[in-house]
């Protein structure tokens, strides 16, 4: 394990103005200290490029700073948990929990992401720009989700606030046991879960979702009249024994 | 005559009146009894074992003379800042929610003061409890209400919850009349709805995952916190082994006396193993790993005294948590206030309905008419004054067992009132050397 120092002293300064980190050389741990010690002494170097990510897990977690970080290859589980300011972008496809309780600025997906993406999330925007598995968004606590592609089933379980764009299709029990998180699906819903119900779309819906599909990098992509809006029936929010089944 | 001739009216031991009271109250009402407490049942537990105390093969140490010392150091496997405690007990996890600020505040002043930690709950970190906890632990539940990085790392320890000894396999709940707007604030949630939090985490299943999830917790705190796993009594042998083989500095095991905030009744009472039966277990597998201290065991679920405390070390603990038990010396359940009690329909001892709200002594409420009754400054030296004396109570028995630590109480020190208790705990009924299950039988 390489402390920070040595880490400043191994890695190459800068390829044209970025900070290249080969994750497979220097390791997970060199790699998260540098990212969290930008907080406390800051410079102008704010580019930078993980390399030989070799699905590694965690990479780029509970960085706190203004950086734009390239993650090129694929990324294990937890790649740019809680993540606040940095945009994280994932030259590869995504494992579990990519953007996990992500607190703000954005992480970009170029391919797909596996389970929970976007799990707990609670600001910031997560971009998948091909497909989503399962989980996707699931207990979302005010973080905004474009995927471009498709989603798995029991997306948005139990989300509490947010947004949730899907440009293809929702597998089943979407939006199971959601509050107040808005789902906007352009293609099929499968099955919708317990107290997830179909809204009208209203003039504010729109200019949102024309809003998200801008920031999502779909825009041109997609017409915001394409979409169906869901959301909570508000019918769990108190116990009832008539509603006993759906618990 | 004719008295001889009728059956006496004879209850019946199945139907009981307890039994048919809640048969009515469920045709009445539609819903399950949901209150807050751990079981009620009478279970087996610590006043089934005693000490055996010093005798001509073992000598005691002398009282208030001899030094008998009660720190203990949590989370020394890999966290950078392990945590360093006075005296072995601590407070364990209770929601900002669940309890009124002042209650939390209290918590943190009296765990203070006594040289000890205390720990969030399900609705995050409060400013009242961080400001008055000198070490606080940051719990990491499936919910992750208010979960977030700064807090992570201003704690100083992390606690991932995988389950609870009072519902092991369920989440969470508090109901409406507790959601005020800081509550739902802080919990992103409607006010005033029934809240059911999840009963597993929403991006990791298995002890796979687990490993992976407290590597990301430990990369984003900079390897800094001691990591804890908790969980409800349900395989302590499997779920210790586990979490060590995921990672964990210090394993919690909570047994079914342990306390909720809210749960349904047939949850509390029939899910899950008393604590007694949970420790050597717990601490087996410890063992079988080599791992007996290495990783720390903090145990939970009906301490009350400082012979609890005692018993729980001698089968191995390293610390013990309370709940319930801080919340009476706060102020809970008191009969100063059975008038009030009367008023809810209960009485002082039995009042459970703490997700109502309404408590009188103003700790498992958010209603600010209520809560303004409690006093934390007060509430603190109560709750230091009692883990003193746990502390003092635990001393006096270790002294008197030769022993210079209360971590060098062992399960030779203790035998057991029956055979339930000494299969369970895994010591000799008293007056024979037979442990039941084990090679030897009673002489």
């Amino acid at each position: 394990m390489l402390h920070t120092a040595e880490l400043t002293a191994r890695a190459p300064a800068t390829e044209g103005g970025v900070r290249v980190i080969d994750l497979s050389a220097q390791g997970l741990r060199a790699l998260n200290q540098a990212l969290h010690d930008f907080k406390a002494r800051p410079s102008n170097e704010t580019l930078w490029e993980v390399v030989n990510t070799k699905g590694a897990h965690a990479i780029a977690v509970g960085v706190d700073a203004p950086l734009d970080i390239t993650v090129r290859g694929t990324t294990g589980y937890y790649c740019a948990g809680m993540n606040k300011q940095a945009t994280i972008r994932i030259d590869g496809s995504a494992g579990p929990g990519v953007a996990e309780n992500m607190m703000s600025g954005t992480v970009i997906v170029e391919g797909d992401a596996s389970q929970y993406a976007g799990a707990t999330g609670r600001g910031g925007l997560l971009v998948i720009k091909g497909n989503a598995s399962s989980r996707c968004g699931i207990s979302m606590k005010g973080i905004d989700i474009v995927v471009h592609g498709s989603i798995g089933h029991m997306s948005a379980f139990m989300a509490q606030s947010g947004n949730l764009v899907v440009l293809g299709d929702a597998g089943d029990a979407l939006g199971d046991s959601l509050y107040e998180a808005r789902l906007f699906v352009r293609g099929s819903v499968k099955s919708l879960g317990a107290d997830c119900i179909e809204k009208e779309m209203r003039p504010e819906h729109f200019e949102a979702l024309e809003d998200l599909l801008r920031r999502g990098l779909a825009e041109g992509k997609a017409d915001p009249s394409q979409f169906r809006r869901y959301g909570s029936a508000r019918r769990l929010y108190t116990f009832h024994v008539d509603n006993a089944s759906s618990y | 005559m004719t008295e001889f001739l009728r059956t006496p009216p004879r209850q019946s031991w199945t139907f009981s009146n307890d039994s048919n009271a809640e048969i009515r109250r469920a045709a009445a009402t539609g819903i399950y009894d949901i209150r807050g407490g751990g079981s009620k049942r009478k279970l087996p537990h610590f006043d089934d074992l005693l000490f055996l105390g010093a005798s001509i093969s073992r000598y005691p140490l002398e009282g208030y003379r001899e030094k008998c010392s009660t720190d203990v150091w949590l989370g020394t496997r890999h966290a950078k800042t392990p945590i360093h405690l006075d005296i072995p007990v601590t407070i364990a996890g209770m929601s900002f929610g669940a309890l009124s600020g002042p209650a939390k505040e209290a918590l943190g002043r009296g765990a203070t003061e006594a040289g000890t930690s205390t720990t969030t709950g399900d609705g995050g970190m409060t400013e009242e409890e961080r400001g008055h906890s000198r070490t606080l632990v940051y719990q990491y539940l499936p919910s992750r209400y208010g979960m977030n990085p700064d807090d992570l790392r201003r704690a100083d320890a992390i606690e991932i919850v995988v389950g609870q000894g009072a519902k092991p396999g369920g989440g969470g709940m508090l109901l409406g009349q507790k959601i005020s707007d800081r509550v739902a604030e802080m919990r992103n949630l409607p006010k005033g709805i029934d809240q059911r939090s999840a009963c597993r985490h929403p991006d990791w299943t298995g002890p796979d995952d687990l490993e992976i999830k407290i590597l990301e917790l430990r990369e984003i705190t900079d390897w800094e916190k001691p990591i804890y796993v908790k969980v409800g009594g349900a395989r302590p042998y499997y779920d210790t082994a586990l979490a060590v083989k995921a990672g964990a500095d210090v394993v919690v095991v909570d047994g079914m006396q342990g306390g909720t905030a809210a749960t349904q009744d047939v949850f509390i009472e029939n899910v899950g193993m008393p604590t007694l039966a949970c420790i050597p277990q717990a601490v087996k597998a410890l063992q079988d790993l080599g791992m007996h201290r290495e990783v720390q065991l903090i145990v939970s679920g009906g301490i009350r005294s400082g012979a609890d405390v005692a018993k729980a070390m001698a089968l191995g603990a390293d610390a013990v948590a309370i709940g319930s038990a801080a919340l009476v010396a706060l102020g809970d359940n008191d009969p100063a206030l059975e008038e009030d009690y009367r008023k809810l329909g209960t009485t002082a001892g039995a009042y459970d309905d703490w997700h109502e709200g309404r408590d009188p002594a103003g700790i498992t409420t958010q209603d600010p008419e209520l809560y303004g009754r409690f006093d934390p400054v007060l509430g603190g030296r109560r709750l230091k004054n009692y883990l003193k004396v746990m502390t003092l109570e635990a001393q006096t028995i270790a002294r008197a067992c030769g022993k210079s630590h209360l971590h060098n109480l062992e399960p030779e020190d203790l035998c057991a009132l029956t055979i339930e208790a000494a299969a369970m705990a895994g010591v000799p009924l008293a007056g024979t050397s037979w442990v039941p299950g084990r090679p030897g039988g009673p002489f």
